[in-house]
Parts: C-alpha cells; sequence; structure tokens
C-alpha cells in the first residue's frame, strides 16, 4: 500500500504542473499576441498595466474571474456549466506525452502520437455541446461549421503523422525525438510539415479558419452566451490546443529537444524546446493577423481537394522512399 | 412598378398547413448590433441552413428628421445638418447643397472657391474610398488593412483639419463659395500627401488585391447584371462595377469638373471583386483631379458677397456624385427663406433595395461580403 | 489539370508576399500616440467651443448686441440680452449665455457676426459630471 504513495504523488504533482502549464501558457500567449498583433498594425498594444504592459492579461484574468456567470434561462443548464470544463481537459491531458527534454517527460507511452490524436478529437465534442446548450441559433451556426471543419482537417493531420511514424516506425513521442539525433526530419518532409502546420492551424480554429467564432458574421459564434470564467477557460483552452499543434510539431518534424549545447545553461533540451514551439506559435500569430477568412464550402474544399490528395501522395512516397532506401543500405 | 413583399416588423411565423413544408427553416437577425461597421441596420434572414433565403432589410433605427428641419428652419441654419447625413463624405453633400442654392437664387461662384470646392471634395471622396477599403475587409476577417488605411486616412484628415476646423462632418461650404481660403501649407501638405498615397497602393495591391482568399471570396459573388441594376436605379460604384459608364461628374457635369482629364473605371462582370477594384481605381482617379486642380488653381475671391436670399416660389434639384453613388438634392421654395419641402435622394437606399432580389437563396458568408461591397452608410439612409 | 497546379503555385505566392508586407510593417516604429502621456500639437484652426474676442485696444468684447449670431444659430443656444446706451447710439450687452450642449460647431454665428466679435477656441479637452458645466457665460469670460 505505501508503495502506492509516491507513484499517487508524483502523478498529482503532475497534474497540478501540466494544468498550471496550461494557464501561464495562455497568460504568455496572450500577452504576446496582442504585442504582435499591436506592432503589425503599427500601434504599441497593452502598455499601461506594469512596464510594457506586461501584467495586462495578469489584470485582466482577475477581472474576468469577478465577472457574473450569466446562464441564459432555456439554457440546458448542466450541459452549458460543463462544456468549458470540458473544453479544457483533452487539450491538457495529452500534455502527458510530450517530451520537454530528454528526462522531463510525465510518462512515455508507447502509442504516445496515437495516444494525443485520440484525446485531441474530444475537442469537436465540446464545441457542438457548447453550441447546442447556448439556445442561441448563432452559437449553433458556429457549432455546426466546426464540425465539418474538425473532421475534414483530421485527415490530413493524421496522413502527415503516419508519414513520420512510418519512417521511425515507433509511436513513442521519445523515440521520434531520438530518431532525429542527426538530421531533422523537416528536411526529409518539407511538405508533410507544411500540409500538417495547415490542417493543425484548422484544427485549433485560428484564422484564416475560424469560422466557429467568425466574429463579423455571428457575433461570436459557440461562445457568445459565456461570460466570465466560462469564456475564458475556452480562451485558455484554444491557446493551450495551439500549443499541443505546435509542440506535435515541433516533436515530430524540427528535432524536438535537441540543439547545440549552451554554456551557461544546464537544461537546454528545454530550452530549445519551448523555442522552437514558441517560434511555431508566433508564426501562427502572424499568421492570423494578416489574412481574411476563408468561406465555408471554399475551406472544405481545400481540404477535400488539395491537403488530403497531396499527403496521400506523400505517404505513398514515403513508403516507397523507405523500401528503397533500405534495400539500397541493405545492399552496401 | 417594382413587386415587393408585405415587410412587417416581425416575421410571421408559417401557418399550419406550409408547417410541414417549412419546419427547418428558421429567421435570424442580422440585428441592429453588429460588428459590421455599416450602421444600424436590421436585415431579417429567412435561413435554409446556411442559405438565406429571403433577406428583408428594416431600416429606421436611426431617423434623425433631417427633412423636418430642411422645412423648419431658414435656409442658411441647414449647414449644421448636411455635414452629418453621411458624415464620412461630408464634403460632397456640403456641395450640393450650397449648390443647389446657388441654383434656386441665380448666385454665381468665383473660379477659386469652386477649384476649393473640386479640391476638398475630391480629398474627402478619398478619405471615404479608403474607410469603406479598411471596413470592407474587415469584414471578411482580415484585421490588419483597416488599420493600414486608417493611418493614411489620417493625413488626410490633418489637411483638412487645418482649413475646415473638423474633421467629420464638415460645414466648410457656403452659398457663394467657401468660408475660408486654403493658403500655401495647405497646397504643399497635399502634394506630399498626393505622393505618399501612391507610394502606399502597391502595398494595397500586394496584401489585399492579389490576395488569394480575398479572390476566391469576392470573384462571381453577387453579380448584378446591367439589368437590374437600371430597374433599382443603384448608382455609383455598385452600378460602374456593372458595365455601365455613369458618372455624373462626366454625364451631367457640375461645378469645374469639365476642365478636368479624369478616366471613370468601369467593370465588366457585376460581382463584389469587380465592385471592389471599381472604386480602388477611382482613389487613383480623384488623386489624379487633385494634381490638375492644384496645378491650375486660379487667383481671386473665395466667397462671392451674398445679399439675402428668399427662395422663389418652384422646383430646383441639384445632383452630385458621392463616393457611394448619385446624390440629388430637391428643393421647393414658396417664397420665404424656409424650404417648402427639402427632399434628399441618397444613393445608398436605392443600393440596399437591390438586396432582397440579389441575395435570395445564398450564403450568408456571401451576403456578408455583398452588403460590404455596397458600401452603404446606413445614417444616410435613414437621415 | 494544369490549372490546378497553376491555382496553387499563385496562391501560395500571394499569401507569402501578404506574409511578407505584415513582416516589414511589424519592424517599422508606430504611428500612434500614447494619449494621454503624449499629446500633439494641434492646429489654431481646429473649432473648439465659441468666446467672445477680447479686442487689445479697449480690454473687452467688440459685440455691439446686434443679435445676429443668435438668430442664425440652428440649435438656438445662444441667448443674449442688452439694454439701450446711456448716451450715443447702441446697445450695451448685458448678458450673453452659450450652452455649448446644443452647439454643433456649424459655424453660422462665427460667419455673420459683423464685427467678428466671437470665434472659435482650441479648447477640445471638454469633460465634466455635470451638464451646466457648460452652460457658459462669455461675458463674464471676456471681463476677467
Amino acid at each position: 500500500m505505501h508503495e502506492l504513495i509516491p507513484i499517487i504523488a508524483r502523478a498529482l504533482v503532475y497534474a497540478i504542473v501540466m494544468i498550471a502549464f496550461g494557464f501561464v501558457n495562455a497568460l504568455v500567449m496572450g500577452y504576446l499576441e496582442r504585442k504582435i498583433a499591436a506592432k503589425i498594425q503599427r500601434r504599441p498594444g497593452p502598455m499601461e498595466v506594469g512596464p510594457y504592459g506586461i501584467l495586462q492579461l495578469v489584470v485582466d484574468g482577475i477581472k474576468i474571474i469577478g465577472k457574473q456567470l450569466i446562464i441564459p434561462k432555456e439554457a440546458d443548464g448542466p450541459l452549458f456549466r460543463f462544456a468549458p470544463l470540458l473544453s479544457f481537459a483533452p487539450v491538457v491531458l495529452p500534455f502527458i506525452v510530450i517530451p520537454f527534454s530528454k528526462e522531463l517527460q510525465a510518462k512515455d507511452f508507447s502509442l504516445g502520437l496515437l495516444f494525443i490524436v485520440t484525446i485531441a478529437s474530444i475537442n469537436v465534442l465540446t464545441i457542438v455541446i457548447a453550441g447546442w446548450s447556448s439556445n442561441n441559433k448563432y452559437s449553433l451556426f458556429g457549432a455546426m461549421r466546426s464540425v465539418a471543419q474538425n473532421i475534414s482537417f483530421e485527415v490530413p493531420v493524421l496522413l502527415s503523422i503516419l508519414c513520420i511514424a512510418l519512417m521511425t516506425g515507433t509511436y513513442s513521442m521519445q523515440g521520434i525525438v531520438q530518431a532525429q539525433d542527426t538530421v531533422w526530419f523537416i528536411l526529409i518532409q518539407p511538405f508533410a510539415f507544411i500540409i500538417y502546420f495547415i490542417a493543425g492551424l484548422a484544427e485549433t480554429n485560428r484564422n484564416p479558419f475560424d469560422l466557429p467564432e467568425a466574429e463579423s458574421e455571428l457575433t461570436a459564434g459557440y461562445h457568445t452566451e459565456y461570460s466570465g470564467f466560462g469564456f475564458s477557460l475556452f480562451m485558455i483552452a484554444e491557446y493551450a490546443n495551439m500549443f499541443l499543434v505546435c509542440s506535435i510539431a515541433t516533436v515530430l518534424f524540427l528535432g524536438g529537444w535537441h540543439g547545440f549545447k549552451l554554456p551557461f545553461f544546464e537544461y537546454t533540451g528545454a530550452f530549445w524546446f519551448l523555442t522552437k514551439v514558441y517560434v511555431l506559435m508566433l508564426v501562427m500569430v502572424w499568421i492570423r493577423w494578416t489574412f481574411p477568412r476563408v468561406r465555408f464550402d471554399q475551406l472544405l474544399n481545400f481540404s477535400w481537394k488539395y491537403l488530403i490528395p497531396f499527403s496521400l501522395v506523400n505517404l505513398a512516397l514515403t513508403a516507397v522512399g523507405i523500401k528503397v532506401f533500405e534495400s539500397v543500405r541493405g545492399m552496401i | 412598378m417594382i413587386n415587393t413583399p408585405d415587410i412587417s416588423i416581425t416575421p410571421v411565423p408559417p401557418g399550419p398547413g406550409e408547417k410541414a413544408a417549412k419546419a427547418h427553416r428558421f429567421y435570424l437577425n442580422l440585428g441592429p448590433q453588429h460588428p459590421s461597421t455599416h450602421g444600424v441596420l436590421r436585415v431579417i434572414l429567412e435561413m435554409d441552413g446556411e442559405y438565406v433565403l429571403d433577406p428583408q432589410p428594416d431600416l429606421g433605427f436611426g431617423h434623425r428628421m433631417h427633412e423636418k428641419m430642411g422645412e423648419t428652419r431658414p435656409w442658411s441654419q441647414f449647414f449644421a445638418n448636411v455635414g452629418r447625413m453621411d458624415y464620412v463624405n461630408a464634403m460632397a453633400f456640403n456641395h450640393g447643397y450650397a449648390a443647389l442654392i446657388e441654383r434656386a437664387a441665380g448666385i454665381e461662384v468665383p473660379r477659386r472657391a469652386e477649384y476649393i470646392r473640386v479640391i476638398t471634395a475630391e480629398l474627402n471622396r478619398l478619405a471615404s474610398h479608403l474607410l469603406w477599403v479598411g471596413a470592407f475587409i474587415l469584414d471578411l476577417g482580415a484585421f490588419t488593412p483597416i488599420l493600414y488605411t486608417f493611418d493614411d486616412r489620417e493625413s488626410i484628415l490633418d489637411i483638412l483639419e487645418d482649413i475646415t476646423g473638423s474633421r467629420l462632418t464638415y460645414s466648410y461650404f457656403r452659398v457663394g463659395g467657401v468660408m475660408k481660403d486654403i493658403d500655401d501649407t495647405f497646397i504643399s501638405r497635399t502634394r506630399a500627401f498626393i505622393k505618399q498615397l501612391r507610394d502606399r497602393f502597391p502595398m494595397y495591391e500586394t496584401l489585399v488585391n492579389t490576395n488569394v482568399i480575398i479572390k476566391n471570396r469576392m470573384t462571381g459573388v453577387g453579380v448584378i447584371s446591367p439589368d437590374m441594376a437600371r430597374r433599382y436605379g443603384v448608382t455609383g460604384g455598385v452600378l460602374r462595377g456593372s458595365g455601365i459608364p455613369y458618372d455624373v461628374r462626366k454625364n451631367a457635369p457640375y461645378s469645374v469638373y469639365p476642365e478636368f482629364d479624369f478616366l471613370v473605371p468601369v467593370g465588366k462582370n457585376g460581382d463584389s471583386m469587380d465592385r471592389y477594384l471599381v472604386k480602388f481605381a477611382e482613389m487613383e482617379q480623384s488623386l489624379r483631379i487633385i494634381e490638375q486642380a492644384l496645378d491650375k488653381l486660379p487667383e481671386g475671391d473665395f466667397r462671392a458677397k451674398v445679399k439675402r436670399i428668399k427662395l422663389n416660389p418652384g422646383m430646383t434639384s441639384f445632383s452630385v456624385e458621392t463616393a457611394r453613388g448619385e446624390l440629388t438634392f430637391f428643393l421647393m421654395g414658396d417664397g420665404s427663406d424656409t424650404p417648402y419641402r427639402l427632399k434628399i435622394r441618397v444613393p445608398s437606399f436605392s443600393n440596399l433595395s437591390v438586396m432582397p432580389e440579389l441575395c435570395s437563396y445564398m450564403l450568408l458568408s456571401d451576403l456578408v461580403t455583398v452588403m460590404g461591397s455596397f458600401d452603404l452608410v446606413i445614417p444616410e439612409i435613414d437621415r | 489539370m494544369s490549372r490546378y497546379f497553376t491555382d496553387l503555385y499563385y496562391g501560395a505566392k500571394s499569401l507569402m508576399l501578404g506574409m511578407a508586407v505584415t513582416f516589414k510593417a511589424f519592424c517599422r516604429p508606430t504611428v500612434t500616440v500614447h494619449y494621454p502621456r503624449q499629446k500633439i500639437d494641434i492646429t489654431p484652426n481646429i473649432r473648439g467651443r465659441l468666446f467672445l474676442v477680447k479686442d487689445e485696444d479697449t480690454g473687452t468684447h467688440c459685440c455691439i448686441s446686434c443679435g445676429r449670431c443668435a438668430r442664425e444659430c440652428p440649435t438656438g443656444c445662444i441667448h443674449l440680452k442688452a439694454v439701450k446706451k446711456e448716451e450715443g447710439k447702441g446697445k450695451d450687452l448685458v448678458q450673453y449665455e452659450y450652452d455649448y450642449t446644443r452647439c454643433s460647431l456649424c459655424g453660422s454665428c462665427v460667419d455673420v457676426c459683423p464685427k467678428n466679435a466671437i470665434d472659435f477656441s482650441n479648447a477640445y479637452e471638454l469633460v465634466s459630471f455635470d451638464k451646466t458645466d457648460f452652460h457658459f457665460n462669455l461675458l463674464e469670460e471676456v471681463e476677467k
């Protein structure tokens, strides 16, 4: 019995750290997004609270916690309250398997990649529940659009992940990172990276694919009726989802925590990992503030007619390439 | 006679017999409060899934009784109102009203005043087009071009603030000329601004005009045939996008526009992309007019001396070209200094009336695009 | 079939060029002014609230109480009272009330004044919690 205590204690510490990391990530990303958006638009951004506005998100969080939780009378009570919590769970849970560095990983499943993809597809369910239980036509619109969008962009994500899994022969995240110690996979599979990045952007419902929360058409889409902490949980979940997508891209294509050793710093693995993930997230922010929204049928067109054929061809070429490479290596 | 369906304020749910057929349709309000920056407009949409079956605009939320104020006050006190009807393009409204009174009373305007009027009106047209480009792309979902266009618009507003004193709702024109003369700083600042805006056009072309997402969203959307445009009386960029080269400055010239050499851009297909490109090209033509006017600016009075005017009985009218289309003022005088009736025909009203026929069975995103491409300013519809 | 690939190529190129434009804008300085910590110099020609012009020679206003400004005002925000002068012709200004909450800064009063006694000031930062703070008494202000 007392052997279980360290296991339970470790699990509790991991859980708390992961949830805290989700919130801290939202804090940092929210601030960076507002500052970068402001600089692109040639204005200063948040400057009042704290030096250069660093504490802006902290104050926003305090304000939002103090708001009244308004629940519409006709809304489906338990489901309406449950939806924000359900949106937060499937994006924080995959943090278990993400390798922040060689030793820093909660648990390395042998099917880690599959685990992430499975849990992340619960996102769609959350949006539908939020849209349906709000009893608001605008929310339902946003929810229905999001279902079609998420389902059609799951396929390119899976196909491009499959290319990497074929190459390394393992689904374990730590194994994939360690297979990249000579060369990063982005140099071998650039198209898979591009397809994965675009499809991942669509999975997170960010501009130019943000129809579920299209502001100028549908007021606010599926989170119209949420106020206060429920709304902020959706936002935190969105940033955590972005982190998840970018960290998968880093692990699969950009070499994970590999990087040359820094002289002054002990934990270079975690440093390089976080740098790469945040660079990718900043690219997502940059894309958001440049392009307009894609129309709904053109969005589905783009996925089914462009991304999926390319990723299928890429998969076939990868399989052929692996066979050729192995036979060449066998001959030499 | 145009056959318009009976519009009631609240939509009537289907009766018992029709219930089965229409059970999956629902009503949605593109309500008076809306994030798109058109104004206070309510559009009642009958939706079938994502498709809009029958949009009915519901006007009147911003009615401020400007025409009634024209009837109860002497003609000289209406200059406070003209700038506020369409605040984005207030100079054109100023021009129309001042020229209307001058035509009714037979007053001659000095040439320098006419040139100043043309220069300020064209600067205001540029400001209006820049705002429209930004707001239209904002409706489509891109958040940055609007800030770039507002940055350019700031230069125009600063230039006009220096001589008129206001930034948005100008009441600068007076009967007989303008209120204040322009000086050398105005001329040099305007020339510098023309060069600055010309250098910015390539950036807008790269960021907006050639962007594949915008091209896909706007081509083929909301095609207005020339016959439909004629039936509803649309004017302005909407009409020119459909292929009809009608511009009041060329077809029924007023002021000193015949002395300038400028083109009228005309589209081919009548879709949203053509309407957008036509108005984008008009900005370059406005810059040409301002350049020519600055080169040819004559010396002289900026305001003619005007005796007390009593409005003769009878009807007078005057048409100008605003950024949105043809604006006409009608005046019915009765011998005193208060008009008997002042009627204002605004271009956005006719442009909006195309919407029920044009947008039946269209996607909701396309409806938003089409409404943005019409360049509506709801306060001028509601007056 | 070739259109499929050319569409893709030109589309991707336009997106890359668009991102280059925003990147260039990111690297340039900001254009906004951090009001109220920084202020810009506004031109003296803006239309602020009205005031009676102080004549340097006499040390007071030049209004002859003809009442044209009150008549021309579309909203009726000017009220003035005058009494006949004891000696000589003309009237003396006794009270000049100006209700800024009704003023639309149209300039009809400034235009029509025969002596240019009333003019626009530069005051644009007028803020108060009380409506009566905007009922100005211009005669008192010019005689101070």
